[in-house]
């Protein structure tokens, strides 16, 4: 049933909110540490054992895929909500800080990444034949590719 | 009659807020397809006519949540909230390949904790530019350069006054919408066309609505490497900014 794959959904966002809550009240912060990012590897890790055991239908698939879908309208949404007006407002000391983070962080990705290797080949020269089963892109990710 | 129909939208919101966007993504895929032969990306098309609809709804209503103040479109506010916002980010990691993030994973945790860095630095340095001398100041608006939530928790741990908080939130706003354009358009440049160098990239900058806009119009793909490395980055702000990265500046600023 398609509840099943929403739920599944729920059920790993609520456990890595959760943990990441605790996580954040050990270090005494008031604020969730990666919940979400705990959350995404729980998916990865149930779903992949789902799978591999053939427990995991399409009909709960598709109540991930769906909302997995529904991430790019989601962000266009968020981002009509966010208060745009404020961030050119607040004068140039708000807007330089601001571009220059983000310049600062873009231009130390290639550092970071360093050599094109193996490793870090684009996507769209990733071979799909060889992938496993619970490997391949779900279809849906694609949408607005 | 009009006011029949406003209040029906109004009771209904979320629902129109999916046609409204449903709406949104038809006219920015068109003109990506008609207008910039698909170069420039729908999705990165719909981020920027989403931006503009918020400076508009901001400007209109004096409110802080763009276009979603305006009483018709207040279902956006939902639908673009941190709740299914979080959801569909989770959802995304379905199909990731594990072993991708485990190849990038030690790097991802470099880029958490150099991103954090090098943005506070950056804050640091434009605030002791426009002749910030307080250390509290100071330290409130390179927080805010972190993430615009990092920057008025710390203000507030620090007690900072409520203008310097409130640049330190424009200061994060901006990143964070300067990311959602200026990905798709560098990311060629810094070579953002796989899992390893999206999980650094996410690391590096670490607002989480920027990120996953900015990734969600360069290569749908990408967003859940991005992503995962993301949502670590404002706790990890929030855990050095007022602490360790304050004591520094304090010590530099006597």
């Amino acid at each position: 049933m398609v509840i099943y794959g929403v739920a599944l959904l729920a059920g790993c966002m609520l456990v890595g909110l959760i943990i990441g809550d605790v996580l954040g009240q050990l270090l005494g912060i008031d604020a969730n540490l990666g919940g979400v990012g705990i959350a995404m590897l729980l998916l990865i890790f149930v779903t992949g054992y789902l799978k591999d055991r053939g427990k995991l239908p399409e009909t709960t698939e598709s109540g991930i895929n769906f909302w997995n879908a529904m991430y790019i309208p989601i962000v266009v949404a968020m981002a009509a909500s966010q208060n745009v007006a404020a961030a050119f407002s607040g004068g140039m000391v708000a807007i330089l800080a601001g571009v220059l983070a983000v310049a600062l962080g873009l231009v130390l990705v290639p550092v970071l990444t360093g050599k094109r290797t193996e490793d870090a080949r684009p996507l769209d020269a990733v071979p799909e034949q060889g992938l496993g089963k619970s490997d391949v892109p779900a279809g849906p990710t694609r949408i607005g590719h | 009659m009009n006011d029949s129909i406003v209040s029906l939208v109004d009771k209904y919101h979320l629902i129109a807020a999916f046609a409204v966007i449903g709406l949104t993504m038809y006219i920015a895929y068109w003109l990506s397809r008609h207008l910039t032969a698909g170069r420039l990306h729908g999705s990165a098309i719909a981020i920027i006519i989403g931006l503009i609809l918020a400076y508009v709804g901001g400007i209109q209503t004096g409110g802080e949540d763009g276009l979603a103040d305006v009483t018709l479109f207040s279902g956006l506010g939902l639908m673009g909230g941190g709740m299914l916002r979080d959801l569909a980010i989770i959802a995304t990691a379905y199909g990731v390949r594990f072993q991708e993030v485990k190849k990038a994973g030690l790097r991802g945790v470099i880029a958490l904790f150099l991103g954090v860095l090098v943005s506070f630095v950056a804050g640091a340095v434009v605030a002791v530019g426009f002749g910030y001398t307080d250390p509290v100041d100071i330290t409130t608006i390179a927080a805010g350069a972190v993430t615009y939530i990092v920057g008025p928790v710390t203000g507030a741990t620090l007690g900072a006054s409520s203008e310097v908080i409130a640049l330190s939130i424009a200061a994060g706003l901006v990143k964070s919408i300067l990311t959602m354009i200026a990905t798709p358009m560098t990311a060629r440049l810094i070579g953002l066309d796989n899992p390893r160098s999206a999980m650094i990239f996410g690391g590096m900058i670490g607002t989480t609505s920027g990120v996953a806009a900015g990734l969600a119009a360069t290569d749908a793909r990408l967003v859940p490497y991005g992503a995962m490395t993301a949502t670590f980055y404002t706790g990890l702000g929030i855990l050095l900014a007022p602490t360790v990265l304050f004591l520094i500046v304090r010590g530099v600023m006597g």
